[in-house]
């Protein structure tokens, strides 16, 4: 089986984004929504569609826009996993119909009740017309994952796969990407995988 | 270029509120029966729906105890169960979009995580590996067919039984209802009056392995459109990547294919998206059929049914009609099976697409 590398990694948390080890932006304000606003608009200030955006959508894209940051996104893969899946906004739809005499569903928050919108979201954004999943797990499972984009690679279904964790539920909220390619210096283990999500304790 | 272990298709499985398990359905599909009924679910009124019934006999009966969703997942996955005794290197492969949504309403969030309900699977199962979950709208189902075929051909599993299940919950009705895409009829999927979906409740399970077996997996793909998170690709164009990646792996070419099971949910972008994307693949002249008229759209269980009853008609040397549909509605020809046939099907496309830009397609050929 041929060797991948982890060429680039994003960690969001605690009002942190951190690429690479290099911390890349802070806030003081401890609420996710002006948290995530600020540090986006650092990045990109003309995507009006990331203000409709449900939170996990807005945390993925986050990642995604610090992650990919000058980075080629040529057959780019895209593999997510999370705890909650969608339902932090499946409870806010859940709330719009919980009543009959106020019953109003939306479809604005409804299509957002799914996980991989996050993983559609990014796709349109970054123009990823390539494979993409989206599973759920109590934490990163790191065999199945590396296995997977390991697998996307020795295909030659993808040139390179952006893996990670994007997580959020009632503004607890982790972000992890990271690219896995078949060039690189650091290489794509299991043990190299887990020290990225070490930095979430930082 | 690497080698890949064949991988095969072995035991399969449904369970609808047409039967309790693949011959049930079977007999039913073959006398043109459909689950799609009007009736109230919770708040949602007069809706076509086909919703399992709590009158059935087999859940009446049934000893075990819980949701109707473990309860279906878990039926469909008995008779597999009874064959093949997990081992230590035997993957659980979920697919569903919303798992237990409804502990929603009973303010227990927690409940309603779908780790919770992969582990209970899992448990009651006898599976020692850690439970994947696939949940990708609507290509769930056909995807975590890919899944367990991926991480078998890479050494991390030896079998894998591929469970999919959902629910039409008042949950996902309203939502569909919110976005106008209910059909106000038994849903009529590539017909030029189609209106919308209907939806269902399904299960369905199959098991994989590398032992030589009646079908194999030949070939798969999963391309997003990177278009629109709600709307399908006007070109067609993740679906068209997929089936033109699926069909590469196979080394085959749009004239071997003998059959397509497509998605065709009947809302008018997207059966009018795969008939984009089968022309463009050159499948426009392969017999194809929707089986949302009889079940509904199943959500992540659609994909795993579909292929289920799929590879019983490959063994049954039948072609399954698209119950709804008369007369073409898509801007470009397909060849939509309208009368139960005799024909032979050698090779296989089933595809799926969804919420997100999601699209799936596999190959399976008949051994």
């Amino acid at each position: 089986m041929m060797v991948s590398y982890i060429n680039k990694y994003c960690v969001v948390a605690k009002e942190r984004v951190v690429v690479d080890a290099e911390e890349q932006f802070t806030s003081k304000d401890d609420s996710f929504s002006a948290f995530v606003k600020e540090a986006f608009k650092q990045r990109n200030s003309s995507y009006p569609k990331f203000f409709k955006m449900d939170s996990l959508s807005k945390l993925g894209m986050l990642a995604a826009e610090y992650t990919l940051a000058e980075e080629s996104t040529d057959d780019l893969a895209l593999v997510l996993v999370n705890k909650f899946g969608s339902l932090d906004t499946d409870v806010k739809h859940q709330e719009s119909i919980q009543d009959g005499d106020h019953f109003f569903p939306s479809p604005a928050t409804f299509v957002y009740t799914l996980a991989n919108i996050c993983a559609g979201e990014i796709s349109i954004r970054h123009q990823l017309q390539t494979e993409n999943i989206f599973f759920v797990a109590d934490q990163f499972p790191v065999k199945v994952v590396s296995a997977y984009a390991d697998y996307l690679l020795a295909s030659g279904k993808a040139k390179r796969v952006l893996c990670g964790w994007i997580d959020f539920f009632q503004e607890k909220y982790e972000a992890v990407l990271y690219i896995v390619s078949p060039e690189g210096e650091k290489q794509h283990t299991e043990e190299n995988i887990a020290s990225l999500f070490r930095t979430l304790e930082d | 270029m690497i080698s890949w272990k064949p991988v095969y298709i072995h035991e399969r499985n449904c369970v609808t509120p047409l039967g309790q398990n693949i011959e049930e359905n079977w007999q039913q599909l073959l006398a043109g029966k459909t689950a799609i009924l009007q009736q109230d679910v919770g708040l949602i009124r007069d809706v076509f729906v086909a919703k399992m019934s709590h009158t059935t006999e087999w859940l009446r009966e049934d000893a075990n105890h819980g949701t109707l969703l473990e309860r279906l997942l878990l039926k469909a996955a008995e008779p597999i169960l009874k064959i093949h005794r997990p081992s230590a290197r035997t993957a659980l492969v979920l697919a569903t979009t919303k798992g237990e949504i409804g502990y929603l309403a009973h303010s227990d969030p927690a409940g309603a995580a779908l780790t919770v309900l992969a582990r209970k699977l899992a448990q009651k199962l006898h599976v020692v590996t850690e439970p994947i979950v696939v949940s990708h709208a609507c290509v769930s189902g056909v995807l975590a067919i890919s899944v367990a075929k991926r991480l078998m051909q890479m050494g991390l599993y030896d079998d894998a039984i591929v469970l999919a299940g959902d629910e039409a919950s008042e949950f996902v009705l309203s939502g569909f209802q919110a976005f106008q895409a209910m059909s106000p009829f038994p849903c009529k999927p590539f017909d030029k009056n189609r209106a919308g979906v209907s939806l269902g409740d399904a299960a369905a399970c199959l098991y994989l392995s590398f032992e030589a077996g009646p079908f194999q997996v030949t070939g798969e793909a999963a391309i997003n459109d990177a278009n629109h998170i709600s709307g399908p690709s006007r070109t067609g164009e993740g679906l068209y990547q997929s089936v033109k990646r699926t069909m590469l792996e196979a080394s085959v070419t749009a004239k071997d294919i003998d059959f397509i099971s497509a998605h065709g949910t009947a809302t008018p972008y997207n059966d009018e998206m795969e008939a984009i994307a089968f022309n463009r693949s050159g499948l426009g002249h392969v017999p194809l059929n929707s089986l949302k008229g009889y079940f509904g759209h199943t959500l992540g269980a659609a994909g795993l049914l579909e292929t289920v009853v799929s590879l019983q008609a490959m063994e049954q040397r039948m072609l399954i009609p698209t119950l709804g549909f008369e007369e073409l509605g898509t801007t470009q020809g397909l060849r939509v099976v309208r009368e139960l046939k005799s024909a032979p099907i050698q090779k296989l496309l089933k595809t799926a697409s969804g919420f997100g830009g999601s699209n799936a397609a596999i190959l399976i050929e008949k051994i």
